[in-house]
């Protein structure tokens, strides 16, 4: 991942983003991007592009955006009444929002793993399966009860699990439920995870494994998360994107915007002067 | 004094009590230094005397008015001069009705003989008695009341924790007061079917394959014993209802899909209660739209491609019971697919998935147990449907299982049996208790069932 050449350091109060956007060989790129909900604006002129592989997790206050910057790249915004979307979105230069994109065929490229475990009210299996069985993914019986167990090993559940597949997902605990949610996600998969929030209902021991497993994902995924630990995202991602109030106000690698932050909103936050 | 003025005396003594028992706790809370040194607020001390004043008193009187009358009936009964004493149980409700219908004036007292005028006389007099007793008794235990509650009245006095207890018994004495209706319709149906198998047996009810209820009225008629087979009456129920749910179940659903994934919330707005206006029409228009419009229609479209369609036929009586039921559904699918959490829609959404799809695969399945439950209530609002049936279905109590032909079902033979001169005692007239009970018993396993299903579906979420 080479990163491109630093954006200026001054504190622009025209909302430049700080620091490094952009890459040379992005996976997504997003562009003067603007979200409305109905009349009111929740992200303003975002650009940024997210490398192959990488993990980069967003941060910011509660209600600063990044939830809704996440689900534009899945277009899960589509199902919010009155919500909009301008600017340009692309996946290996492919515009996401153009009349010809086949959104359910995106969904399946970007997968989603939500704050709250959603498993459906189905076996454990029919979890994993689901969108393979959708997709079309497996021709045999046999096939599908590979990918059942290769999502359930690289979600770190199978061992947990193997005796009980045909038990109801919901009957999981917690922590097990979204690594569920997580094998569920890379059963199609996918190219880019996109992940808000994932260990916020979790204890430390479950959200320790599941940052064990985002790291390990991110040797054949790009990943994106929301996270509100700052721990969490100095140990996972590879860069950190800042929000406020809707705008984009730095994007470095990880370490740098922990130990050296170029913007003093970014520094605010992070020494938890607010937040 | 007459209950009204009675009841309305007490609520004139409860007021009394409620300001005066404030009142006193005001008094005894300012040389303390204002209403905090008291236990409870004021006005819990005044509820309290309130309800101790008129809570026993009105509960006295209500026992008083279920019993003084039988009571009564019974003295002057036993009081009845010899020659007068009733042989059988229809004379004797003879004499009463004579007795007091001489004594409230409206036979004239001349030409009577003269051991029921004395019985008039007597339960007269009885009523003044009854009355000045109620009446002292009442005020009495009003005072009674006031008073106790005057002496627990005191600073430290909980007054709150006692107003609580007493609304609480209150609810729950209310709460009964419905179960106990309940019971007592179903006892009274049970005693007087209990009172119809003496003459029919249980099992040629039950099982019977026929059914004409025309008895013979006077011993030397001839022909009609009548036969009681319930097993036609349940068909044609049953073939009815199977027409109304076979419209109902699929377009109440597939309505209430769209209402809840596909309507924008505009749409919704308007075509909620668009639909629900359907279950506000009263079924006795439904009634005659199925009988004069729906019915001949039928008839005639099926003369036309070479079917016979009888002019009242269970098809038309069901398809128009099926249109009155669609909203049932159609609201409580609504009410249950919304309920599935939005998070299981973003998840099989975010898979990929279509929003048929996530519909059929999901949704569904998730609303599953609730619209199942829905369609429950929604068979047992159509076994107990009475109005649509008796216009368009038919009175031949016909063994068959085809829509086309004219059915009946137990709803309407019961209305058929109970209307017009009835001999009360007659196998005929009880046969509809027994037919009630049957209902009653089937829709009540329905709607256990139903409920047992709903709940299991709630513990799912919750
Ligand atoms: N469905 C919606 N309709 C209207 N406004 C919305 C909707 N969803 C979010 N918003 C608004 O958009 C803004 C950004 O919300 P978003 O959920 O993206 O914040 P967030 O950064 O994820 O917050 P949190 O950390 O609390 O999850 C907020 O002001 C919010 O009120
Ligand atoms: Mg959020």
């Amino acid at each position: 991942m080479k990163l491109k050449s630093e954006q200026a350091l001054e504190l622009d109060e025209s909302h430049v983003t700080v620091g490094q956007s952009f890459c040379d060989d992005p996976k997504m790129t997003m562009r003067n991007v603007d979200v409305f909900y109905s009349d009111k604006q929740a992200i303003y002129d975002v650009n940024i592009d997210i490398a192959k592989n990488e993990v980069i997790a967003m941060i910011g206050p509660s209600g600063c955006g990044k939830s809704t910057f996440l689900r534009t790249l899945n277009r899960m915004n589509d199902t919010v009444e009155g919500c909009r979307v301008d600017g340009q979105i692309c996946m290996d230069g492919q515009d996401l929002y153009s009349p010809k994109l086949d959104v359910v065929e995106l969904r399946a490229r970007v997968g989603m793993v939500f704050q709250k475990p959603n498993p459906f009210p189905k076996s454990i299996r029919d979890n994993v399966t689901y969108g393979p069985k959708i997709h079309g993914l497996a021709d045999t019986r046999v096939d599908l009860d590979e990918i059942l167990e290769k999502s359930l090993r690289k979600a770190g559940l199978w061992e947990e699990v193997k005796d009980r597949l045909d038990q109801p997902g919901t009957g999981l605990s917690g922590g097990q439920q979204q690594r569920l949610c997580i094998a569920r996600a890379i059963a199609v998969s996918p190219e880019v995870i996109l992940m808000d929030e994932p260990c916020s209902a979790l204890d430390p021991i479950a959200t320790a494994k599941i940052e064990e497993l985002i790291k390990e994902l991110s040797q054949n995924f790009t990943i994106a998360i929301v996270t509100h630990s700052m721990q969490q995202a100095a140990r996972v991602s590879h860069r950190t994107a800042y929000f406020h109030l809707g705008k984009l106000i730095e994007v470095n690698p990880t370490e740098q915007v922990f130990t050296m932050p170029k913007h003093q909103l970014t520094e605010a936050y992070i020494t938890g002067r607010f937040g | 004094m007459q209950a009204t003025h009675l009841l309305s005396l007490l609520i004139v003594l409860g007021s009394f009590s409620f300001y005066v028992s404030r009142g006193r706790s005001l008094a005894l809370a300012n040389p303390l230094g204002g209403i905090r040194n008291l236990h409870s607020l004021p006005s819990y001390y005044g509820l309290h005397a309130a309800l101790w004043c008129t809570l026993p008193a009105t509960f006295l009187l209500a026992i008083w008015l279920i019993f003084d009358e039988i009571v009564i009936n019974a003295m002057v009964m036993t009081d009845l001069s010899p020659e007068l004493i009733p042989s059988g149980n229809a004379s004797y409700n003879l004499i009463l009705n004579k007795v007091a219908n001489i004594a409230n004036g409206i036979l004239p007292r001349e030409s009577q003989p003269s051991g029921l005028l004395d019985a008039a006389d007597n339960m007269l007099s009885l009523n003044v008695v009854s009355q000045w007793s109620i009446t002292l008794l009442i005020i009495t235990l009003a005072m009674f009341g006031l008073a106790w509650s005057s002496h627990k009245l005191k600073p430290d006095f909980r007054a709150r924790p006692a107003v609580e207890r007493v609304m609480q018994n209150l609810l729950l004495a209310c709460a009964c007061v419905a179960i106990f209706t309940t019971l007592g319709i179903v006892f009274s149906v049970l005693f007087e079917s209990i009172q119809f198998f003496r003459s029919v047996p249980i099992y040629d009810f039950v099982f019977g394959l026929e059914w004409s209820p025309q008895t013979a009225i006077r011993e030397d008629q001839v022909g009609s014993s009548g036969s009681f087979g319930a097993i036609p009456l349940f068909v044609g129920t049953l073939l009815v209802s199977a027409v109304a749910m076979f419209i109902a179940v699929p377009i109440g659903l597939m309505s209430a899909i769209y209402l809840a994934e596909y309507a924008d919330s505009k749409v919704r707005t308007y075509a909620k209660p668009a639909l629900e206006v359907l279950a506000g029409i009263p079924t006795v228009v439904y009634g005659f739209f199925a009988a004069l419009t729906v019915a001949p229609f039928l008839r005639d479209l099926g003369a036309s491609v070479g079917l016979t369609i009888s002019s009242e036929s269970a098809l038309a009586a069901g398809g128009v019971m099926g249109i009155m039921i669609i909203p049932f559904i159609s609201s409580l699918a609504d009410d249950v697919i919304t309920a599935v959490p939005q998070s299981m829609r973003d998840g099989s959404l975010a898979m990929g998935a279509t929003q048929s799809e996530t519909i059929r695969k999901v949704v569904i399945p998730a609303a599953l147990p609730g619209i199942v439950g829905g369609i429950m209530l929604a068979i047992s609002r159509a076994i107990g449907e009475t109005m649509i049936v008796v216009m368009a279905a038919g009175m031949a109590a016909k063994l068959t299982a085809n829509p086309l032909e004219s059915v009946t079902t137990v709803t309407v033979q019961i209305v058929t049996l109970l209307t017009g001169d009835q001999e009360f005692d007659s196998p005929k007239t009880l046969a509809a208790f027994a037919l009630g009970l049957m209902l009653f018993t089937v829709t009540l396993l329905l709607n256990i069932f139903a409920l047992h299903i709903v709940k299991k579906y709630r513990e799912q979420y919750e």
